[in-house]
């Protein structure tokens, strides 16, 4: 029968989570990587027991670990991301000059034909790839230096390049998102880059339909239909059917435009899902009621989904990667909280359950279908 | 022989349980004993000093005979106890770093 893998990063460690097709017993393993910040763990498309995971700490900075078979056992690879040539400057938060320095992988996207070729996105924001499971980094330095980069600024988690998304349609076009830079699009394997923000408004920067500057928070796309892409930003949930070259708002009836992660349905390309929070300054759920919207309609119109969630007294967080879909025939939806629950619906959204409750706070969830 | 001592997270990264003891080419200083460390465990490259500028992180002190060495220059020589393997080499993660 198959089943589900469920890679969670956490704030203190790594857990994976098995459950078969079923999605009600589950399987649960970890701390791996105990008390490290584990930003992403992500598995190879092409090989699921490849697993990568970001690891980094205070003290010891960052590692990437490499798991050949399906999160038992894990080797640490290369970890120097060195920008490529002088890095020059960006924007800090007060509007001087900082120059580049690497802090952190927020995000780790494996190719999806590949097992041994993957790319990372950074703090402060930039592109890595590499085309040996890891071992070595090199920059796509195309993006960071497109002529925006000194004028990009960190948003409140910092200057991070948090989404990678790869067209399954054509190997040459990936998309990136920035906070606060925006979405950018490469249509020659990320030699260089063009800026996709035309529609987006921010009120927060001086000029809100600025080409960059905007705080996107995550981007979606369906692999049946590449073309169409969700953006959650900072407020607003957007669509574009260009390919990102004009965006148009879909927030509709949503309690809340502010929120960050956005998710598509595995096999209904224009059910998409978001989790409302009521604002920059008040990361949880308005009404202190955990509710997950979905648009059936490719945005504008969103219903709640409630059963199973808690509808009192809940003033968690879900964080722009930690939301998650399978591909089962039944999809399922995942997400995680910075309260430390992973929920998972086998219904498409229509119910959820917890699979735990009590983890560090949760930064990444993933999901593997496994055959 | 230089006797290392390394913070726990280190050691599993590491896989190794005691002490780390190294054959140390020439003087001892930090960066022979810290090259000599990252070449016999490469996985700890970056984890104590920056790759490049080999500058030490900033969360990372060097401790050795009831002294902070964290701020000797990378090649002063090290305490003569612990050149001897009387004293170990401690690499300490600050208490701030967590």
């Amino acid at each position: 029968m198959s089943g589900v893998r469920v890679l969670v990063g956490t704030r203190k460690g790594a857990f994976v989570l098995t459950a078969d097709g079923k999605r009600d017993k589950w399987d649960v393993s970890g701390p791996h990587f105990a008390g490290w910040e584990m930003y992403h763990v992500k598995g190879s498309p092409a090989d699921p027991d490849r697993i990568y995971a970001s690891q980094s700490g205070g003290w010891f900075g960052q590692l990437i670990q490499r798991s050949d078979d399906g999160g038992t056992t894990w080797s640490p690879v290369g970890n120097k991301f060195e920008y490529d040539g002088d890095p020059g400057t960006h924007q800090w938060y007060d509007g001087t000059p900082r120059p580049w320095e690497f802090k952190r992988v927020w995000h780790l996207e494996p190719s999806l034909t590949d097992p041994d070729t993957v790319y990372a996105g950074v703090e402060d924001a930039g592109l890595f790839r590499s085309d040996d499971g890891g071992q070595e980094w090199s920059e796509l330095a195309g993006l960071r230096g497109h002529g925006s980069g000194p004028n990009w600024q960190p948003g409140a988690g910092g200057l991070c390049l948090h989404t990678i998304l790869l067209d399954p349609s054509d190997p040459q076009r990936i998309y990136v998102a920035i906070s606060a830079a925006g979405a950018f699009r490469s249509d020659n394997a990320g030699k260089t880059w063009q800026p996709i923000n035309q529609g987006l408004l921010s009120d927060g920067i001086p000029d809100p339909d600025a080409e960059v500057g905007h705080c996107v928070h995550r981007i979606a796309m369906h692999p049946s239909r590449p073309d169409v892409l969700f953006m959650q930003k900072h407020w607003d949930v957007m669509r574009s059917d260009d390919a990102g070259g004009m965006w148009h708002e879909v927030s509709g009836n949503l309690p809340s435009d502010f929120g960050f992660p956005i998710d598509v349905h595995a096999h209904e390309p224009d059910t998409i899902y978001v989790v409302p929070i009521k604002s920059d300054s008040e990361h949880f759920p308005p009404e202190g009621k955990l509710r997950v919207y979905r648009s059936r309609t490719g945005g504008n119109e969103w219903e709640p989904l409630t059963k199973g969630l808690p509808q009192r007294d809940c003033y968690v967080n879900v964080l722009r990667d930690a939301m998650a879909v399978d591909s089962l025939d039944s999809c399922g939806v995942y997400f995680g909280t910075t309260g430390g629950q992973v929920y998972v619906s086998a219904d498409a959204g229509d119910s959820w359950e917890p699979i735990v409750r009590d983890l560090p706070a949760v930064l990444s969830v993933e999901v593997q279908t496994l055959p | 022989m230089i006797r290392v001592v390394l913070p726990a997270h280190l050691r599993t990264i590491a896989h190794v349980d005691g002490e780390v003891r190294l054959d140390v080419e020439g003087p001892a200083t930090q960066r022979t004993v810290l090259d000599a460390l990252e070449n016999r465990y490469p996985m700890l490259r970056g984890t104590i000093r920056d790759q490049s500028t080999h500058k030490r992180r900033a969360f990372v002190r060097f401790f050795a005979c009831e002294e902070d060495l964290s701020h000797e220059t990378p090649d002063a020589p090290l305490p003569e106890r612990v050149v001897t393997g009387a004293e170990p080499f401690l690499v300490v993660g600050a208490m701030a770093g967590g």
